[in-house]
């Protein structure tokens, strides 16, 4: 995978979240990942098509995501529900917006599928290429997440 | 700048519809009807006073545009301030947007301040 794809959905995640839930993540070392077990507890995926070809995930630990939903809706969420659910797959369509409009800019057109969501314990993420995935590890006070890239542009 | 305005928010995710909504009352709307797409969208704004319609581009049934065409089309509604909502600014979205008669749009992620511009922008040149 392409080392350059890091930096658009490193920035499209802290904009996300800084913009939508008043958090700015800490971002940690990028580390390749070679199972499909899910890093979290929720997880949302969606499918790349055009210049790049792929997925990408968010995977968030609970602590992590009430706290994220909680600053978004403004009111205290302390379960993982409906509300959550549809909060991860929003923010993994967002995070992927933004990454795709700073691809775009470099010449990449990049489409997006509609995301699912997938939770529960030991719940797994299958990238559409198969093979192994670049991690973007981050946290926050309440918890951490990460952001799950297998993405190819055939070169 | 009148807040007290009826706002119909557009959107298939409940969850992005209550985002909307908080961002809405930060910036002191309280007058808020939703949807969860065009179909009822549309049902709303033939059976009640609509003053603005905030919309998701992308939903099933019938998408932000498709809404916005219809609403465009409807001698009653034709005239209604109507803001896209979308997770990118993609050239030919925005291009068919404004061939169909879209007020303004704004991408996602946004502040409440910068949704309250963009109302207000769109409501002064009403």
């Amino acid at each position: 995978m392409n080392v350059k794809f890091i930096n658009p959905f490193l920035e499209g995640t802290t904009s996300v979240l800084s913009t939508m839930a008043f958090i700015s993540p800490r971002a940690g070392k990028p580390y390749l990942k070679k199972d499909s077990m899910a890093v979290g507890d929720i997880s949302g995926i969606i499918g790349l098509t055009g210049a790049a070809r792929g997925s990408l995930a968010l995977s968030f630990s609970k602590g992590c995501i009430l706290k994220i939903v909680s600053n978004m809706l403004g009111e205290e969420i302390n379960e993982i529900n409906g509300d959550i659910k549809d909060a991860v797959g929003e923010l993994t369509n967002m995070v992927s917006g933004v990454a795709r409009k700073k691809l775009e800019a470099e010449g990449l057109n990049v489409t997006a599928a509609i995301p699912t969501v997938v939770s529960g314990p030991s719940h797994s993420i299958v990238h559409v290429l198969g093979g192994p995935s670049i991690i973007i590890p981050f946290e926050i006070d309440e918890g951490p997440f990460v952001v799950d890239i297998c993405l190819s542009d055939g070169t | 700048m009148d807040k007290s305005i009826k706002i119909l928010i557009v959107d298939d995710f409940a969850t992005m519809r209550k985002v909307i909504r908080n961002l809405l009352k930060q910036s002191g709307y309280e007058n808020i009807v939703e949807a969860e797409d065009g179909v009822n969208a549309l049902k709303i704004l033939k059976s009640q006073k609509i003053d603005f319609i905030v919309s998701d581009w992308n939903m099933p049934n019938m998408s932000g545009l498709e809404l916005l065409k219809a609403v465009r089309a409807d001698e009653d509604l034709k005239t209604l301030p109507f803001l896209m909502v979308t997770a990118e600014a993609l050239q030919e979205n925005v291009v068919a947007a404004v061939k169909a008669g879209v007020s303004n749009y704004i991408v996602k992620p946004f502040t409440s301040e910068t949704l309250d511009e963009k109302i207000k922008k769109i409501m002064e040149k009403m």
